[in-house]
């Protein structure tokens, strides 16, 4: 098991190092820079911030210095939030992203899986038909179209929760944001655990343990369940690294100072490291929950071993 | 995950917590909505409205906007200018003081002023300041920063020495890149000076705190020379850039202002809001810049033809909903002894005689329908409302001419990185917003050697001639003249076509006491109340 988690993370380096190569190259091949602003440079201010920024150099040294510095943990000053270091940016944003996204995980994995066995047991029934359309609602109504929503229902027309904004951090700033976040989500599970629990309900083993007279509850939670959530935690890996890295379009509706913007104004604003930073950040996640999916998966299944 | 713990006893009080309202604030809390995170606090670096708004609450310079947008004293209670103009005397107040009770001193100014010009520092704005003797210089390394024109004579007179007569050097010293940062703050920290539990500054306010994305705190500064007179206890800044968002929480009292909104809101929130939607006239120009480096733009016909064919008043009135001002010149209304600017004569003509006019000269010219086809491409930066102008002139083009229009959008980076790097276009989008209050700002934009922003490459050597003697004019009201003149050419020649003058827009909640309205778009903090 150990060796495994080893063997993978060793793999992981080459990944973040490819990761790092594209989103460079790519980053830079992008018309215009960091300091092409709507209200442009004089050319000798152009100068010394090149300069100053070390842009002014060939871009294979600017690779080769950024690699290196990464590799010693110093992702950079960032161009644009020049106050800050990529580090601390990240460092600042990134707590506000993950409880956001633990929250909005919870109630995706725990309100979906319920949601998804109650109607895989009313198959085709009313309870189930009602569940799933509201699902489908859930899947395709994008967030910045649920967060706007719920904002004028509960923060403007009733008044009970605020509009925005992480506050003192208080449950009442999260609800609105967790919802938006985590209700696309919820759907998703849901439907992914209907699916693979009718499966599990029509497998051998299953009639096996109904005809033995076990309890519908023991068969269901202890025997069906098992296989069951294997697909469901496939899809978790991703689903958490994508929450927990937060998202841009919740971010900025609720003024949420996470992590997720920064790599969208990255972008747009051509702040190189802070784009690099949040790749590598984001990588990072993607692998990881990835991993721990995997050692899941051994405990889930006697048919994976990790040895 | 102790924080996350806490936060299980919080889901408990649920119930309470939804109903529970903040309790009354004993604090007078001014919520101030910024619409963007500001890039810096460091005077040196900071380049936008949204950071000079913050960056002006926590220092004061040696001149400052009142309410109503004029220049009035404020870290140096006078001045003196010298019989030719050329050498400017500061008198700091005696009691003007920094955050941590030392006194403002002359040294502070001397220091802050080469600190800008310093290459090293590489300062986003270090041109602005070119005016005072050797800043051009120093800003390209040629001569050391003890060269620059700024001395302290003696602890509270700090004095420049100018290149040139620069009647508007009063307002430069009210710029954000003017302001003074303490001496012995910048040293002891570098450039960390502008964080929280350091920074030392000298204005109404000091920073309490800064979390990026969320807020930025500043609290009443009690060393403040004018401490008695400063009303809030703290402003709010909060950076989020989403207008839709920003208005949700005006609408749910959390931000007594929203800065920035789309104009297509203008409608529904007057209807809903009155009159604390307040939309100002602001010293900035909206233009279409030609490319007169290439044919068909090179031809002055041309020019004239396709800027009379764009009716201003459509483009102001139904995309902006009145949210801009249609305009036929450059330099914007409002500035102190220019008054209003000359226009084209075609200017005073219906739309329907610009018209005619305007298929007269492109025939003569010798393009549109019967002559030689017209294919044009406007460029302009991704932006809704820039698309629906884009959109619209082409339509007008289209009518007029049968011209052939597309149209090409990219990134704002993109879009003025192809321009200031010399790249060829057909006509292009671009604005200019005052960095002063003075015509020179706008008209220098078209002088042949202004590389950078002249994108169209404009080049008529009796316009730089004209520029060049309004620089070494002393005497304001013909410096004024020579200046009308200039515009006078510009509106002949049409290197661009000037189409709307921008404003403003501003939500403020009535609950704040104060406010002006001002086309500077200069509003302290220090000037406001609010209503209990």
């Amino acid at each position: 098991m150990i060796q495994f988690v080893l063997r993978r993370l060793l793999s992981a380096v080459p990944t973040i190092f490819v990761v790092v190569t594209i989103s460079f190259f790519m980053m830079r091949f992008a018309p215009g820079g960091p300091f092409n602003l709507e209200r442009p440079l004089a050319p000798q201010t152009m100068a010394n911030v090149m300069k100053t920024y070390g842009l002014d150099q060939p871009l294979w040294k600017q690779y080769f210095t950024y690699l290196s510095n990464a590799a010693m943990g110093d992702f950079g000053p960032s161009f644009v939030y020049k106050d800050n270091t990529v580090a601390e940016l990240i460092g600042k944003a990134l707590p506000y992203s993950i409880e956001l996204g633990l929250w909005a995980l919870l109630v995706a994995v725990v309100g979906g899986v319920l949601l998804g066995t109650i109607a895989a047991l009313r198959q085709n029934g009313w309870i189930d038909y009602t569940l799933m359309v509201i699902a489908t609602i859930g899947v395709t109504v994008p967030n910045f179209v649920m967060g706007p929503v719920l904002t004028l229902i509960f923060a403007i027309m009733l008044s009970w929760l605020p509009a925005g904004s992480w506050g003192d951090g208080s449950f009442r700033f999260l609800v609105l944001p967790v919802l938006s976040l985590g209700l696309p989500q919820l759907a998703v599970f849901a439907r992914l655990t209907r699916g693979s629990m009718i499966e599990a309900l029509h497998t051998d083993h299953i009639r096996t343990a109904r005809a033995y007279g076990l309890p519908p509850r023991v068969v269901v939670i202890t025997h069906a369940m098992r296989g069951a959530m294997l697909p469901v935690l496939t899809y978790l890996g991703p689903c958490a690294a994508a929450l927990l890295t937060g998202s841009a379009v919740v971010e900025t509706i609720f003024a949420i100072p996470g992590v997720g913007r920064y790599f969208v104004l990255g972008s747009l604003n051509r702040d190189y490291t802070l784009v690099m930073g949040t790749v590598i950040l984001i990588a990072v996640f993607v692998i990881l929950f990835n991993l721990i999916v995997d050692i899941l998966y051994g405990l889930l299944d006697p048919r994976v071993r990790h040895d | 995950m102790s924080l996350m713990r806490t936060k299980w006893h919080a889901a408990l009080l649920l119930g309470s917590l939804l109903i529970g309202a903040s309790p009354a604030l004993a604090e007078a809390v001014f919520h101030r909505g910024n619409s963007g995170e500001p890039q810096t606090l460091d005077s040196a670096h900071v380049s936008v409205d949204i950071e000079a708004f913050v960056l002006k609450d926590l220092f004061e310079g040696l001149t400052i906007y009142s309410a109503d947008g004029k220049i009035v004293p404020g870290a140096a209670e006078s001045w003196t200018v010298s019989e030719d103009g050329t050498v400017y005397t500061f008198k700091l107040r005696e009691n003007a003081k920094w955050s941590d009770g030392s006194p403002v001193t002359a040294e502070d100014f001397v220091f802050s002023a080469q600190r800008v010009e310093d290459p090293k520092t590489a300062a986003e704005y270090a041109n602005i300041l070119y005016p005072i003797k050797n800043a051009e210089k120093v800003n390209k390394g040629e001569v050391p920063v003890d060269q620059l024109g700024v001395k302290a004579v003696d602890a509270k007179t700090v004095e420049y020495t100018l290149e040139r007569p620069t009647p508007y050097f009063p307002q430069l010293m009210a710029h954000m890149t003017a302001l003074p940062v303490n001496k012995a703050n910048v040293e002891k920290f570098g450039k960390d000076y502008v964080k929280p539990g350091n920074m030392v500054s000298n204005g109404a306010f000091k920073l309490e705190a800064h979390i990026p994305n969320d807020s930025l705190t500043v609290a009443k500064n009690e060393n403040y020379w004018d401490a008695a007179n400063v009303k809030l206890d703290k402003v709010i800044f909060y950076p989020s850039e989403d207008d839709a968002a920003n208005i949700r929480r005006f609408e749910a009292k959390e931000l007594d202002t929203v800065y920035h909104f789309s104009s297509s809101e203008i409608k529904r929130l007057r209807e809903q809001y009155k009159d604390q939607v307040r939309v100002t006239p602001a010293l900035s120009t909206y233009y279409y810049s030609f490319d007169t480096r290439q044919e068909p733009y090179s031809d002055v016909r041309v020019r004239q033809a396709l800027s009379m064919a764009i009716d201003r008043e459509f483009l102001a009135n139904e995309i902006y909903n009145g949210a801009q001002l249609p305009v036929y010149n450059l330099v914007p209304e409002g500035m102190e002894g220019y008054g209003k600017g000359p226009v084209p004569e075609w200017a005073s003509m219906s739309q329907i005689d610009r018209e005619d006019k305007a298929l007269e000269l492109m025939k003569e010219a010798g393009y549109g329908e019967g002559g030689k086809p017209l294919n044009i491409e406007i460029r302009y930066n991704t932006n809704t409302d820039h698309e629906r102008v884009a959109t619209a002139v082409a339509d007008m083009w289209k009518n007029t001419f049968g011209a052939k229009v597309s149209l090409q959008n990219s990134d704002v980076s993109a879009h003025y990185a192809y321009l200031t790097e010399g790249g060829k276009f057909n006509v292009a989008r671009a604005g200019w917003s005052a960095d002063y209050g003075d015509p020179e700002n706008f008209l220098s934009l078209m002088i042949s050697t202004n590389k950078s922003f002249n994108y169209g490459h404009y080049n008529n050597p009796e316009y730089d001639a004209l520029l060049k003697q309004s620089y070494d004019e002393t005497d304001p009201a013909k410096r004024m003249e020579l200046m009308k003149k200039a515009e006078e050419m510009i509106n002949r020649d049409q290197p661009i076509a000037s189409l709307m003058n921008y404003a403003n827009l501003w939500l403020v909640s009535d609950r704040i006491k104060g406010w002006e309205d001002n086309a500077v778009n200069e509003h302290l903090s220090k000037y406001l109340s609010v209503a209990e």
